[in-house]
């Protein structure tokens, strides 16, 4: 009797183990974007409360769009009283470098079902996608999902907890600091991608060919949005030359 | 009221951009040119999100967000933790912005 309730209960303990583990480690792994984030979260609730937004419709911002760049904008927007489908149009194509970034993203996680890569898809952001694209190893294994899961819950409540105790708190973190902790994110790319250039010199060409023709288009005039995205896609084809089959 | 229609459309527009490559994936299997390009795009998109931006931490002085990004380089290169990496460069900005 005990024999057979072994059996069937082990391997249920084993998986949820192997999930706990998996999505423990993708929490530790986005502990450097929490870093990054509640500054900016926190500085986010203050300058959408002084807009005029509510708590309530800052952290629903927070909640249901997931993204900095643009929230900041959309906050700026309205407090001038900008219509809305002016702020609609500039959020999306703010935001449209997430579709370059995704299809990345996605293509790494080809053998995860879509049942978890839809949820994933929508917790990427910058910061979310460098650290996952630079930990893929972890789409080949077991419960891989979970660790990128991990990745995008801290980076989730981060930015929605933080942007909801800026609102309620204000200003909290002196000006000095909060200023100096702009680079934060920064350095997070920085350190994300030196790793790799030092395993392979061509990658920092790829990274270079991109910050450079990034800073041709916003000289150009382009608005961010369209600059990052023209200097990822860009940047990416000088891959398809420099980096070979099995390199990634 | 108003608010929260502006939210919601915000808030599709960020998704759809964000999901549609999930089911692209799901239907079609990439020629190997194609791959190599999604394989870079994360490089790309790093150098692409470090520059020209990092100057901006301090926009009346861009030197020293290029300075932040040298330490940066330099602790990552010695093989730090990029927590270590991140705190290493806060605290050179606010040592420099005192």
């Amino acid at each position: 009797m005990t024999s057979k309730l072994e059996t069937e209960i082990q391997p249920n303990v084993e998986r949820n183990s192997g999930q706990l583990q998996m999505l423990q480690r993708g929490v530790m792994t986005g502990i450097p974007i929490m870093l990054g984030y509640i500054p900016i979260a926190l500085t986010f609730g203050v300058l959408a409360k002084q807009a005029g937004m509510s708590l309530v419709e800052l952290t629903a911002m927070s909640l249901f769009v997931f993204a900095g760049a643009a929230q900041f904008m959309g906050a700026n927007m309205l407090a001038v009283g900008t219509g809305a489908v002016e702020i609609i149009i500039a959020t999306f194509v703010l935001n449209f470098r997430h579709f370059v970034m995704s299809l990345s993203f996605m293509n790494q996680l080809r053998r995860i079902a879509l049942k978890s890569k839809l949820p994933l898809s929508l917790g990427l952001t910058d910061e979310t996608f460098a650290v996952s694209a630079l930990h893929s190893d972890e789409a080949k294994k077991e419960h891989g999902a979970f660790f990128y899961g991990g990745i995008i819950l801290v980076a989730y409540l981060s930015w929605v907890f933080g942007s909801l105790l800026g609102g309620i708190l204000g200003d909290i973190i002196p000006q000095s600091l909060s200023q100096s902790m702009g680079i934060a994110l920064y350095a997070m790319f920085i350190g994300l991608l030196v790793p790799s250039v030092k395993k392979n010199l061509r990658i920092g060409l790829i990274a270079i060919f991109a910050m450079l023709i990034n800073a041709i288009c916003v000289q150009l005039g382009l608005s961010t949005g369209w600059a990052i995205v023209i200097g990822t896609v860009l940047g990416g084809i000088s891959g398809i030359y420099l980096l070979g089959e099995k390199e990634k | 009221m108003n608010h929260f229609l502006i939210i919601l459309g915000m808030s599709l527009v960020t998704m759809f951009p964000r999901m549609i490559p999930a089911f692209v994936v799901e239907k079609i299997q990439f020629r190997p040119w194609v791959n190599r390009w999604l394989n870079a795009i994360p490089y790309a998109a790093l150098g692409a999100l470090i520059f020209p931006g990092i100057m901006t931490v301090i926009p009346e002085q861009p030197i020293i967000g290029l300075i932040g990004g040298v330490v940066a380089i330099i602790l990552a290169s010695l093989g730090l933790n990029v927590v270590l990496v991140v705190i290493g460069a806060i605290f050179t900005v606010f040592l420099w912005t005192l």
